[in-house]
């Protein structure tokens, strides 16, 4: 089991035939994913890494079945993209690209959601699981399959993460980047309850940041329903204030959204927060029980 | 990306949003003449700074005659301005704002920001104008009235009787006057991918007007391509340098306090390093993200923009290598020291896609201030000793 993905999910990449999209598109079909067709308008009835190119998001889901979309496409074309996965019927859209517009997600996200699609990201490194689906651009190998549950805002953290859990013996269900801009798809408060739910998740690591609340909300939701363990990190604790750190989401305004306040929310929910990054594995073999 | 006073003004102007008259100036001359034309009776004089609290740092006065505006304009231009939102060194003081004097009956605080929680903008507002407003939300919450707004459909005329009755205008020309003023507030901060945009004091005159005495705005840096009038506006001396210098090369840079500098690839773990330096006893110099594509040549502008800081006595590089091959990185290192001249104890940890064949070519380098680091425990304790022994 894991969630949202699996080796038998059709996708299709919006930005298909871009350096990106190619680039990227040609590693998911490598670990096995069934990448079964991609967008890129004007170049509809061409074949491209062996599968078949579309005009419309419409017409790639017609033809191919494909449930998820992992889209490539220049920031500013990202909104645009997102609402016509939508209204074609996409049911989960990956969005790797960076620096979309904030304007535009947050029109994206309310027609998203107004067509029952999911959404992950913008800016987010995208999600697999272990050895049967990766749809984004983190390196497939890190991810052994066994059954540690990750959430994270960062993409070089989820690496961090999911490499100590796989060097401790353990092993990754399903690895899921949320992204760090300030209007992001789906959040650990959607996934955390999956995680709660996936038989084969058996503790759960969460990386969090400093901006915005939504580690905060968590803490909340896993207090009232969460009961498998729970390891988590906040980076940010030596961030100065009003300063943006890398992440457009990732500044402390005044006193909200400090590391501080968050770790203390989880660790008031019975969470396993760690202060450094380098003690995740570590923290997980200790809920789990060395192996 | 953040614009000065007066350029706000100008581009609330632009959209019908009242605010007083007033001229930029570079230089007392020109500000005593920016005086005449205005007329007066009265003036005032105010530094232009990217920062808050101008007023109670001694840059923002008024000018009853010519001679107090050339007198004041001396005074305040050239001066290094501290206020709680600048750095304690402050901020030099280049351009000043000469504005008309308005006729000030009340004051309120009005401003547009993204609500992250309800994902759409929230206009904010308050009777309490002239405050400090994050001491108004800590002391007296119930004096802030909110009024999200759905992008999807826009200033409706309800959210402007919300705004109005919770401020407590009950003048049916005021009421119009403040809805009018809200809504073309809020149409610029959509049509300009706007971030913030701040007015306090907005104030209410004897008339029963409402004009904008003062204007902060701030704009969505993803969104700039898109607004070249408002991308125009940046002020790149208002900006650190080094940041600035830094995002040419395409590298996230924020300067800190302490000894130990830091390379990494990703947003989340280069503020992880800098906390995992901190555990461990150690001070992190900067925050520095070098993106995803770490090669040779951003590598080595890395090097060059840290060692700047002569308070550095160590760099740890941390990069877990995805897509991007650590062989390739480790030859990027290499190759970056021979561009600059690294005085210091180098500790460098690579994982990821081929992490063993990189720590071969780094031992093989034979580099004698290059320390391998393992992982990112053993690295930041071997960056720690290193800073300390130096």
């Amino acid at each position: 089991m894991s969630i949202l993905v699996n080796k038998d999910t059709k996708v299709i990449v919006q930005g298909f035939t871009g350096k990106e999209g190619t680039f990227h598109a040609e590693q998911c079909l490598a670990y096995g994913t069934k990448i079964v067709g991609g967008v890129t308008p004007n170049k509809g009835g061409q074949t491209h890494l062996g599968q078949p190119v579309f005009n419309t998001v419409s017409d790639a889901v017609k033809t191919t079945g494909a449930t998820v979309s992992m889209i490539f496409v220049p920031p500013a074309f990202v909104g645009d993209a997102v609402m016509e996965a939508a209204e074609a019927g996409i049911e989960l859209a990956v969005i790797i690209t960076e620096g979309a517009p904030v304007k535009d997600m947050q029109m994206a996200k309310a027609h998203a959601t107004k067509h029952g699609m999911k959404t992950l990201g913008p800016n987010c490194p995208g999600i697999i699981t272990a050895e049967e689906c990766k749809i984004g651009i983190m390196p497939g190998m890190i991810f052994k399959k066994g059954n540690v549950g990750l959430i994270s805002k960062s993409g070089t953290l989820t690496y961090e993460g999911a490499n100590q859990v796989c060097n401790e013996g353990y092993g990754i269900t399903t690895a899921i980047g949320i992204g760090g801009d300030p209007i992001i798809g789906l959040s650990y408060n959607q996934i955390l309850p999956m995680f709660e739910a996936d038989p084969e998740t058996e503790a759960i690591v969460m990386i969090g940041e400093i901006g915005g609340d939504l580690e905060i909300q968590a803490a909340k939701l896993i207090k009232e329903q969460i009961t498998k363990p729970v390891v988590a990190f906040i980076a940010g604790q030596t961030a100065p204030k009003g300063k943006t750190m890398g992440h457009a989401g990732a500044i402390v305004s005044g006193s909200a959204g400090t590391a501080k306040e968050k770790m203390e929310a989880l660790e008031a929910a019975g969470v396993t927060v760690v202060v450094s990054p380098a003690d995740i594995g570590k923290a997980i073999a200790k809920v789990l029980g060395k192996k | 990306m953040n614009i000065h006073e007066y350029q706000a003004k100008q581009v609330f102007a632009k959209y019908g949003v009242p605010v007083p008259k007033g001229i930029m100036v570079e230089s007392v001359d020109a500000a005593v003449e920016a005086a005449k034309e205005l007329g007066g009776p009265i003036w005032v004089v105010k530094a232009q700074i990217h920062a808050g609290g101008r007023g109670l740092g001694g840059g923002v006065k008024l000018a009853k005659t010519l001679d107090e505006v050339r007198e004041l304009a001396d005074e305040i231009l050239g001066m290094t301005l501290v206020t709680h939102q600048t750095t304690a060194e402050g901020k030099l003081v280049q351009k000043l704002y000469i504005e008309d004097g308005a006729d000030i009956k009340d004051e309120f605080y009005l401003s547009v920001v993204l609500d992250r929680k309800l994902e759409m903008p929230l206009i904010m507002a308050s009777t309490e104008g002239g405050m400090n407003i994050e001491d108004v939300a800590e002391n007296t919450p119930e004096k802030i009235i909110t009024v999200p707004v759905d992008p999807a459909i826009g200033f409706q005329a309800f959210h402007g009787r919300q705004l109005a009755f919770g401020l407590g205008i009950t003048d049916k020309a005021e009421q119009k006057n403040i809805i009018t003023f809200a809504q073309k507030l809020f149409k610029l901060y959509m049509e300009n991918d706007a971030e913030m945009i701040e007015i306090n004091p907005l104030v209410r005159t004897g008339s029963g007007e409402f004009i904008a005495l003062d204007g902060k705005m701030g704009f969505d840096n993803s969104a700039l391509g898109r607004q070249p009038e408002i991308a125009a506006m940046r002020d790149l001396t208002e900006e650190d340098a080094d940041e600035v210098e830094a995002a040419k090369y395409g590298l996230s840079y924020v300067a800190l306090d302490g000894e130990i500098g830091c390379m990494v690839n990703g947003a989340g773990l280069a503020m992880g390093t800098m906390d995992t330096i901190n555990y461990m006893g150690g001070t992190p110099a900067n925050f520095l993200d070098v993106g995803g594509s770490a090669n040779a040549e951003t590598v080595a502008k890395g090097f060059e923009i840290i060692l700047k800081n002569p308070k550095v006595k160590a760099i740890f590089v941390n990069i877990f290598g995805g897509i991007v091959r650590c062989d390739r990185i480790a030859n990027g290192i290499i190759e970056a020291t021979k561009i600059t001249d690294v005085n210091v104890p180098v500790i460098v940890r690579l994982d990821g896609t081929n992490a063993p064949e990189a720590a071969e070519i780094l031992k093989n380098a034979n580099i004698s201030n290059l320390i391998v680091g393992s992982d990112l425990g053993d690295g930041a304790a071997k960056a720690v000793a290193a800073a300390k022994q130096a």
